[in-house]
This record gives structure tokens, C-alpha cells and sequence, in this order.
């Protein structure tokens, strides 16, 4: 029972792992690039958990500094991530622009298709 | 008032220039902000480094926030040093880099070319200069993001995939990095570096730090390419425009051994590293496997721009090769070669751009006959390569030198063995250049070429001479690499 | 799309309402939760809603990709300037406090301003990533 106990007490990490396993299988198993991209995304967001899940503190409010309160949950993992997600952005549209002109230069954004092509020249 | 913001001028420098880069339209221009910039640069880092050498620890907080609340600028002997090297290496391409970006890119890209450039430089600078873990990712993220951009900028269609591979493999590894700060985060609640070593002591051996070790290890050789992690490399370098090529080659992949260095040694500590786990003979056999697996593939490849990347990827295996001998002489190896390898590189890809400029091909048939032809780039080429091989008096030997005392004083005498054999293989595709460029009839492509011009000629020979100045005199760069070594070993506790 | 009544009746009302409601979010930043990063999406999201429902052309009529192109680096200007500002008042960079008089006043013009270099970059970034994957393969 412990075991179990301790194994639902740490739902928020179980998500994280799931998450982050799945993205990086995305990244490395598919061929196609925009596929790819989500997975990286799907990566990332694990990582916005991470930081996030444990800033906040049972009991906790908001970090509005008030006599009538004492415990305060973190506010830094939510800064942090606000920048992570705005990085996650940049690559994003970076990864997105560099696909589109993929598709532009080779016809295909499928990765096996233009190596094989690559391979003929 | 100047003095005392010099760790902010670092950064903020070549941030202020790149947007105004961004304003402009002429290419000219830009070059011209791009450039009193980059001058600027070794100046501010020498200063620091001056000061850091006489003082001790420079410490800036961010903000007026002091730290370890607010985000601390934290300049000590290593740093300074990097700041050194990246700056300068930085100016030195600057007035090389016009001739060769008007060559290469568009007109109405330039402007942009040059703003990206110098976010690159602002990011690497950063990664360095910065004693916050979370600062230290979004400095890495600027400047990855910007080398994506300016690999995607090459002329061959294939630097698009360059780029986009790049890209992926660099996300996972500063997402493997932010994993490993996050964990630490949670388990120290703090994100100065200094501050989280000394409270790291007592939980060291717990498995969320544990685990954080090993995603900040990973992510991190993902960026510096350590051996099995460099697939990303060969064709970033290949397909990239020239003068991005030697800039990224001279400084990206040694800021990310900094950033290694920095969290092992000052954060975790010497004594977690190397006593209780087996970073050392993990380290050693991926370094073995780096000089040798990769400069075998080097000496197979017949586009030169791909054979000096695989030759990076071994060359790095030398400078991993001095964090996993661990003793002051070793490391200093490692931190010498940081230097020496980034002169090095930066010289040998700076003349291949040079050959490009005037052939418009790397390929090492269309290089035939052309010591004849250009005898200045490539006699600066060689003298560079005799570098890379570790021939006495060259930068090259001096860091080959230390290595091998440090090996020596871990009684690892086979190590030293493996030293030459390796520097042997480099002979090999080093003379497979010379050979074609000097023992064979001129080749159709090499008929017309004559020297560069002396823009793109004395920055080369400037970094050449610098190679073999630094090989004679080695006060400057292995007197500072081996006090950095022994602030890395004494840790900040 | 000239026939979907429903949209372009809809798009007129939302979008000035919508681009308020990124000022207040702008300006509200500094009580409570809100800033330049969210206020600049709004923005931006309702010049690509506008552009989605009215066309290309009419958004960049209103919005010229040249303009766009140079909010990218103003915002960036604003904030790197502010921290300039502050060092030529002889405090440390980004602090905030020699703007006046009070130190808590100083910090909090501090924040207007860099805020506001947010809300230009970000809005300008988001939209010229529209403009230039909208703009592809005509």
C-alpha cells in the first residue's frame, strides 16, 4: 500500500516522465519534420512542469505579501517558464522557417525522402 | 562609472549593435556597427581580465538585485580568460568577414546577417560571463538560435537541413539542460551557480541531484559535441557560410566545454566528479574515441570544410581529454588547447574561406595545384595544419605537451602513446592537402585564382602568427589556463 | 471571403475591444498579473485575426511589413536603452531606481518603459512571422 501511496503522490512526475519520454520518442522515431517539431514541443512542455509543479505549495497562496497569510507558493518557476515558453517560440517558428523552406528547396519535408534524393546526386 | 559596468558592456554591446544592424538596410553598414563592435570587445574583456588577475573575483549584480537573489555576472580567471578568446577571436574576423559575406549572402539578407552574428556573439559572451544557471540558458538559446540562422544562411540548399538537424539536436540538449537546473533548483532553491555549490554539500548524493548531473552532462556534450554526440557537427560547419564557419568553430563548441567545466568543477565539485563516480573513465574513452574514430573519418572526406569539422570533433576529444586526466597539468592541457584550438580552427577555416572566395569550391580536387596559385593562404593553411598535427614550436605542441605531463602523472604512460598515434593520423589528412595543393598540375577551378584580398589575407595571417607566436611564448596562455585549472580544482568550497 | 457576414461583423466588433483590452493588460502589468509579453500576443494575435478574415493586403495596409520589421529591433532598443540610461545615471544595469526621485517610484517607471519595449518587440515578432509564413508560395 505504501508503494502505491508513494507512486500517486507523485502524479505530477509520472505526467512529466509520460510527456517527456513521448516527445523525445516522437523526435527520434519520425521521419517527417513538422512531426518532429511537436514532438520537440511536447518535450519542452514536460519541462514547464517540471518547474512549475513543484512552486507550488500546498496551502499556499498566491505571493501577494499580506499580514493574513504566511505560507506564499514560489513565484520564480513561473517567471522562468515564462521565458522558457517564449524560447520555445523562437524555436518553433525557427524550426517551422527552416521546414517551409525545406519544402521549398527539396519538395518533400519528409526525411528519408531527401536523403535518398540526396544520395542520387 | 565605465569600470565598474564593464560585465554589462560584455553583453550588452553586441546586443545595442545588433539591432541597430537590424535598423539598417546596407550591408555596409552593418558591417561597419558589426565591426566597431567587435573591436570594442577585446578591449572590454582584457580590462576584466586584468582586473580579475590582480583582484580576484569580480562579482555584478544585475539589476542592483544582489545575488543570489538577482542575477550575478561572476567573473573569475577562467571566465575572464574565455571572454578573452571569444572577443578576440570575434574581432580578429570582422574585417575579414566583409569580403567574404558579400560573396556568400544575398544584399537585402546582410543587414540581418550581421545582426545575427552579433546575437550569436552576445549569447556565447553571456553563457560565459553569467553565474546564473537559468541566465545561462537563455544565453544559450540566443546564441543557438542565432547559429541556426546563420548555418541556414549557406548558399547550398543542404545548409538548410544542416540547420534544421542542428536545430533539433540542439533543443533536446539545452532542454536536457534546463531539466538538470530545474531538479537542482527543487532540491537547492537557488539559481547562482556559487550559491548552489555550497548547498549542494551534505545532498550530493541524493538521486534528484544525481540525475541532474547526468541531464546537465548530456546536454551539455550535446553542445560541445563530445564524441557520440556530434553528429549535428560535420555538416553545421560544412554547409555554413565561410565566415560562420570559423567563427562557430573557433568559439561555440568552447563556451559549451566552459559551461561543462563550470559544473563540474565549481558546482559539483572536484571530489563528487572524479572520486565517487566515473566521469573520468567515461570522459576518457569517448575523448579516446573522438581523436581517433574522427580524424579517421577525416582523412576519407574530399570536401576540406567537412574534413576540418571531423578534425573538431577530435580536436575536442583532446580538450575533454584534460578534464578526464583531473590533475592541475592535465586540465591546464585542456584549457590551453580551449585556446589554442580556437586560434587554430579559426586560421584554417579562415583560409579555406579565402579559398572559397576566389575558386568558389571546397572540394579538395578543385584545390589541386593551388599552393602555386595562392601560396600565401595556403602556406598560412599549412603552418596552421602543422598545428593541428603538434609539431614542436606550434600552439598545437604546447597543449599536446601538457596533456601528456598530466597523463604521466597519473603514471597513464600509454596514454602518451596514444597522444602521437593519434597527432599521426592528423599528418595524414593534413598532407593530403598539401600533396594536392602543391604536387599536383593546376586544377581547371584553381587556373585563375590569385591571393585574396588583404582583408580577408591579414586577419589569417594574423591568427597564423598567433599560432606560432603563442607556440614559443606560452606565458600568456598557459600561465592563465594553469591558474584556472587550479581555481577549477581547489572548488569554490 | 466576402460572403462570411458573420466573421467580418464579428472581427469589427472584437478587434477594438481586443486591442483595449491589450492596453489595460499593458498598463495593468504592474499590479497585478499581465505585462508586455501577454499584451503584445493580444495585439498581435487580433492584426493576424484581422488579416485572416479582411486578407493580406488589408492587414498590411494597416500594418506595413516594413513597420513590422522595424518594431523587432525598437523593442529590443527600449529595453537594452533603459538599462543604458540607468548606468549613465551611475547605477548598475536595469536598475531601475535613479529614475526618480523615490526609489520604489524609479523602479516602477523602470518597468513601465522596459515593458513597453516588450509589448513593441513581441508584437512586431509575432506578426512578422505571420507576414512572412502568409507571405510564402504566392
Amino acid at each position: 500500500m505504501d508503494l502505491l501511496q508513494t507512486i500517486v503522490a507523485h502524479y505530477n512526475h509520472w505526467i512529466i516522465i509520460f510527456l517527456m519520454v513521448s516527445g523525445l520518442y516522437i523526435v527520434v522515431a519520425r521521419g517527417n519534420m513538422i512531426k518532429k517539431l511537436v514532438g520537440l514541443g511536447l518535450f519542452q512542455t514536460s519541462v514547464y512542469l517540471l518547474y512549475l509543479s513543484p512552486g507550488k505549495i500546498l496551502g499556499g497562496t498566491p505571493p501577494i505579501l499580506s499580514p493574513q497569510f504566511s505560507v506564499y507558493s514560489n513565484p520564480l518557476p513561473h517567471v522562468l517558464i515564462l521565458t522558457a515558453i517564449v524560447v520555445g517560440v523562437a524555436t518553433l517558428a525557427l524550426g517551422l522557417a527552416l521546414v517551409v523552406r525545406i519544402n521549398e528547396a527539396f519538395g518533400t519535408i519528409e526525411e528519408d525522402e531527401i536523403f535518398a534524393g540526396e544520395e542520387d546526386e | 562609472m565605465i569600470a565598474a559596468n564593464l560585465p554589462a558592456l560584455q553583453v550588452v554591446l553586441p546586443l545595442l549593435g545588433a539591432t541597430l544592424c537590424a535598423f539598417l538596410r546596407r550591408g555596409t553598414w552593418a558591417w561597419g556597427i558589426a565591426l566597431v563592435v567587435s573591436l570594442a570587445m577585446p578591449f572590454v574583456a582584457a580590462a576584466l581580465l586584468i582586473q580579475v588577475l590582480d583582484g580576484g573575483v569580480i562579482s555584478y549584480a544585475m539589476g542592483g538585485w544582489k545575488p543570489p537573489i538577482g542575477i550575478e555576472y561572476r567573473i573569475d580567471v577562467v571566465n575572464a580568460f574565455l571572454l578573452l578568446l571569444v572577443s578576440l577571436i570575434g574581432a580578429v574576423i570582422m574585417p575579414y568577414a566583409k569580403r567574404s559575406v558579400e560573396k556568400e549572402i544575398a544584399p537585402e539578407h546582410q543587414p540581418w546577417f550581421y545582426a545575427i552574428y552579433l546575437l550569436c556573439l552576445c549569447g556565447l559572451l553571456g553563457i560565459v560571463i553569467s553565474g546564473d544557471a537559468f541566465n545561462v540558458f537563455v544565453f544559450m538559446e540566443v546564441s543557438s538560435l542565432a547559429t541556426y540562422a546563420l548555418i541556414a544562411m549557406g548558399r547550398d540548399r543542404r545548409a538548410l537541413l544542416a540547420a534544421y538537424q542542428y536545430l533539433i539536436m540542439g533543443t533536446i540538449g539545452a532542454t536536457f539542460y534546463v531539466i538538470g537546473v530545474g531538479l537542482l533548483y527543487s532540491m537547492t532553491g537557488t539559481l547562482n551557480l556559487a550559491d548552489m555549490a555550497n548547498r549542494l554539500e551534505g545532498i550530493e548524493n541524493s538521486r534528484a541531484v544525481l540525475a541532474a548531473l547526468a541531464f546537465l552532462t548530456v546536454g551539455i556534450s550535446l553542445k560541445l559535441a563530445l564524441f557520440p554526440l556530434h553528429v549535428w557537427l560535420p555538416n553545421a560547419y560544412t554547409y555554413a557560410p565561410s565566415m560562420a564557419t570559423a567563427f562557430l568553430a573557433a568559439t561555440a563548441t568552447k563556451v559549451a566545454v566552459y559551461l561543462l567545466l563550470r559544473y563540474f568543477f565549481t558546482v559539483f565539485g572536484a571530489s563528487i566528479i572524479f572520486t565517487r563516480l566515473p566521469v573520468s573513465e567515461i570522459f576518457l574513452i569517448l575523448s579516446l574515441a573522438a581523436m581517433f574514430g574522427a580524424s579517421i573519418v577525416a582523412v576519407f572526406q574530399d570536401n576540406v570544410k567537412r574534413m576540418l569539422a571531423y578534425s573538431s570533433v577530435a580536436q575536442i576529444g583532446y580538450i575533454t581529454l584534460g578534464i578526464a586526466i583531473a590533475n592541475k597539468t592535465g586540465l591546464t592541457g585542456g584549457i590551453v588547447h580551449l585556446f589554442n584550438h580556437a586560434l587554430i580552427k579559426g586560421a584554417l577555416f579562415m583560409a579555406i574561406g579565402a579559398v572559397f572566395y576566389r575558386i568558389g569550391s571546397v572540394k579538395l580536387d578543385d584545390l589541386a595545384g593551388l599552393g602555386k596559385r595562392m601560396p600565401i593562404t595556403m602556406g598560412a593553411f599549412v603552418l596552421a595544419g602543422l598545428s593541428i598535427i603538434g609539431v614542436p614550436g606550434t600552439v598545437g605542441f604546447v597543449s599536446k605537451w601538457y596533456l601528456a605531463l598530466g597523463a604521466f602523472e597519473e603514471g597513464w604512460w600509454w596514454l602518451v602513446f596514444l597522444l602521437v598515434a593519434s597527432s599521426l593520423i592528423s599528418v595524414v589528412y593534413i598532407g593530403r592537402i598539401v600533396e594536392v595543393a602543391w604536387f599536383r598540375p593546376v586544377s581547371a577551378a584553381a587556373k585563375r585564382a590569385e591571393e585574396p584580398p588583404l582583408s580577408m589575407l591579414l586577419p589569417t595571417l594574423l591568427l597564423v602568427a598567433a599560432t606560432v607566436y603563442f607556440g614559443f611564448d606560452t606565458s600568456l596562455t598557459a600561465g592563465i589556463a594553469e591558474r584556472a585549472a587550479e581555481l577549477l580544482l581547489a572548488g569554490i568550497r | 471571403m466576402k460572403l462570411d457576414v458573420i466573421f467580418r461583423v464579428t472581427a469589427k466588433i472584437l478587434i477594438p475591444f481586443a486591442l483595449v483590452f491589450a492596453l489595460y493588460v499593458q498598463f495593468h502589468g504592474d499590479f497585478g498579473p499581465g505585462g508586455g509579453f501577454q499584451a503584445g500576443v493580444v495585439a498581435a494575435a487580433m492584426i493576424i485575426f484581422y488579416a485572416i478574415i479582411f486578407g493580406l493586403e488589408a492587414a498590411q495596409k494597416v500594418f506595413p511589413p516594413r513597420l513590422v520589421e522595424l518594431m523587432v529591433p525598437a523593442g529590443i532598443a527600449i529595453f537594452a536603452g533603459v538599462g543604458v540610461i540607468s548606468m549613465l545615471l551611475g547605477e548598475n544595469y536595469l536598475n531601475y531606481s535613479p529614475f526618480a526621485a523615490n526609489p520604489a517610484l524609479g523602479q516602477e517607471y523602470g518597468i513601465i518603459l522596459v515593458e513597453i519595449g516588450v509589448l513593441v518587440t513581441v508584437s512586431g515578432t509575432m506578426v512578422a512571422i505571420f507576414y512572412s509564413f502568409a507571405g510564402r508560395g504566392r
